[in-house]
């Protein structure tokens, strides 16, 4: 047997798994560009008209600028509590580390239904609106835990000690944290930032519960969904994947640059 | 040089829970002294010199430095900068601002701080390497820029934390010289922590030889290496032959001893019947026939059983004394013909013997 033969199983399978992963995804995108008012086969052709549709829909674009800002603004929040943790725990609490780093962690096994629930009900509580916010800190409250998991992984041994250096040549506490701790963590940083972008993004869940005039991209397209398919809604989902995939592919290339130049 | 301390450790303990990390360290270091805390690994060196830098509060004890009290400073405000075993250099930075970093926080002007961080490069002998990166030097190179960051706040003491243990050894050997010259040039107080006898002995003024959280010995290397003044410091520093002694009787200030070896008579004194050990360096046991006499003590015949060439001399390893069954270690010159299996003559000079209590 040539070794050929003896390894086409493991690209078939390979071949096999892709297909199965990115075949619905190749065909929302194919669907978007259809001619005609219904996004199945046939395809007709090639046609932009159902994304001219989508950028005449004001209330799909409104829709957008709320995804980008609840993103942006949610993650940066997230981040900033991620490094602070992280780094407070790396340096100054290990004895509480373990628990400490539980709680923080826990809500990953929670449901983001009944966060969303959970939340809804807490906002009524204390009388609070729905509101984009709402779904901000709702976003802030899911990404927490991986923000905090990806940058606590880059605090090593050896941050211990340049933190120590700081000090010891006479820096405080926040110039050593400004000047010395976050430049050194840029890439983790920004890695944890585009990866709660993304989720941001992407949820429906908790945009769904706590938003109620003002809606985020997902929410749109589900009410989209309910009234009919229509390819409009396919290019809506192509423009949501493209900024998902960018957004994580240039998180994957500054961590790729940043474990490189540690080296 | 005054001859008030710079450095003054009184009573300086360190408990984790049950551990002694240290214990009861007193220790006076003078302006302008080489130290090296010396020690095994886990014997409480480390801890010593992180309560001298600050980043360990002693559990008891005092530590004084340049007559202030210093034992709850935090690092940044005492007179002290510590280089770390892993350099700790701030990769995001050039050479130039890691160095300059330290006059950065102190507020000194940004012309002053160029200035005085290439100073401090050109003392290290990194002259026009301001502009690189971290990531483009070798492990000697960033070990000189740790070191010219620390120089360049001129601190009174400078603590160095194994600086030399991740490089290799040529470049270790160069490093040692050039800490010396660098610590004479400044005229600063070095507090140097190392695992490394060899190292200790090349560049230390004096020895603080750290074992279980305690000085074991403290002194200057030739003192230390020929005049150890306990059992451990003989088997750490360097090689030694240990003979088991009984004391059988004393003659004016002469104690004599019952050894393998025969009756040795050497300067001290002591109860009959006490155990005692005579410490004799591989180089001090010496071939040839001579008998005992108040300078000579002889050591009978002993049978070769491995030679190992090491270029300007042999290491004899023999067995002796009584019963032939006692393992001795000695020296010969390099084109000395021996064979195992040869039977050898030894003797050693009474002056070179130590004697140590048990």
């Amino acid at each position: 047997m040539t070794s050929w033969l003896k390894s086409a199983p493991f690209y078939a399978y390979i071949g096999i798994a892709l297909i199965f992963i990115y075949l619905p995804v190749a065909i929302l995108v194919l669907f978007s560009f259809q001619d005609g008012t219904l996004p199945v086969p046939p395809f007709n052709g090639p046609s932009l008209q159902w994304y001219e549709k989508m950028f005449e829909n004001e209330r799909l674009l409104d829709a957008l600028f709320n995804s980008i800002s609840v993103a942006i603004l949610s993650s940066l929040v997230t981040t900033l509590l991620g490094f602070l943790a992280a780094y407070g725990m790396a340096k100054r609490l290990p004895r509480f580390a373990g628990g400490i780093r539980f709680i923080l962690m826990a809500p990953l096994t929670v449901s983001y239904l009944i966060i969303g629930i959970g939340l809804l009900i807490t906002l009524n509580i204390f009388g609070i609106a729905k509101s984009l916010i709402a779904v901000g800190v709702g976003h802030a409250v899911i990404n927490l835990p991986l923000c905090f998991a990806i940058i606590y992984s880059q605090f090593g041994d050896h941050m211990k000690n340049i933190d120590a250096a700081a000090r010891d040549l006479g820096a405080s506490d926040f110039q050593t944290m400004v000047r010395v701790i976050a430049p050194i963590m840029k890439p983790s940083l920004f890695a944890a930032f585009c990866l709660s972008a993304t989720l941001s993004w992407d949820e429906f869940i908790i945009a769904f519960l706590l938003s109620r005039f003002e809606v985020t991209l997902p929410v749109i397209i589900f009410e989209m969904l309910r009234a009919g398919l229509t390819p409009e809604v396919n290019a809506a989902g192509t423009v949501v994947f493209a900024i998902s995939f960018t957004i994580v592919a240039l998180a994957a290339i500054v961590m790729m640059i940043g474990v490189r130049e540690k080296k | 040089m005054n001859n008030e301390p710079l450095v003054v450790l009184d009573s300086v303990s360190k408990f984790y829970g049950d551990v002694i990390a240290a214990n009861d360290v007193s220790m006076n270091i003078a302006q302008g002294e080489f130290l090296v805390l010396l020690g095994p690994s886990g014997s409480g060196k480390t801890t010593i010199l992180s309560m001298m830098g600050g980043f360990t509060i002693p559990s008891k004890g005092k530590i004084s430095i340049a007559g202030e009290d210093v034992t709850d400073m935090s690092p940044a405000f005492r007179p002290t900068v510590t280089v770390f075993q892993d350099y700790a250099l701030f990769p995001h930075m050039s050479v130039l601002d890691n160095v300059a970093f330290g006059l950065l926080m102190r507020k000194v002007s940004k012309q002053d701080r160029i200035k005085r961080a290439e100073e401090s490069l050109d003392k290290v002998g990194l002259t026009g390497f301001g502009k690189r990166g971290i990531h483009q030097l070798s492990g000697g190179q960033r070990q000189r820029v740790a070191l010219a960051r620390a120089i360049a706040v001129e601190p009174a003491v400078l603590l160095l934390d194994e600086p030399l243990g991740a490089l290799d050894l040529k470049i270790r050997h160069q490093m040692q010289e050039e800490l010396v010259h660098l610590q004479q040039n400044l005229n600063a107080t070095f507090v140097h922590v190392t695992h490394d006898q060899e190292e200790a002995m090349s560049i230390a003024d004096n020895i603080a030889l750290i074992n279980h959280g305690g000085i074991e010995d403290y002194g200057p290397p030739e003192r230390i290496y020929l005049r150890p003044a306990t059992l451990f410091t003989a088997k750490f520093m360097g090689e030694s032959n240990i003979i088991s002694a009984e004391i059988s009787g004393q003659d004016d200030d002469l104690v004599k001893l019952s050894t393998k070896f025969g009756e040795i008579a050497l300067p001290g004194a002591g109860e009959s019947g006490a155990e005692r050990s005579v410490v004799l360096r591989p180089e001090q046991i010496k071939i040839g026939t001579h008998d005992a006499s108040e300078r000579l003590i002889a050591l009978g015949e002993c049978k070769v059983s491995e030679i190992i060439f090491q270029g300007t001399h042999k290491v004899l390893y023999a067995q002796g004394g009584q019963g032939m069954d006692t393992h001795i270690q000695l020296r010969a010159a390099p084109d000395f013909a021996v064979v195992v299996g040869d039977m050898l003559e030894i003797y050693a000079e009474a002056s070179d013997a130590v004697l140590l209590t048990h």
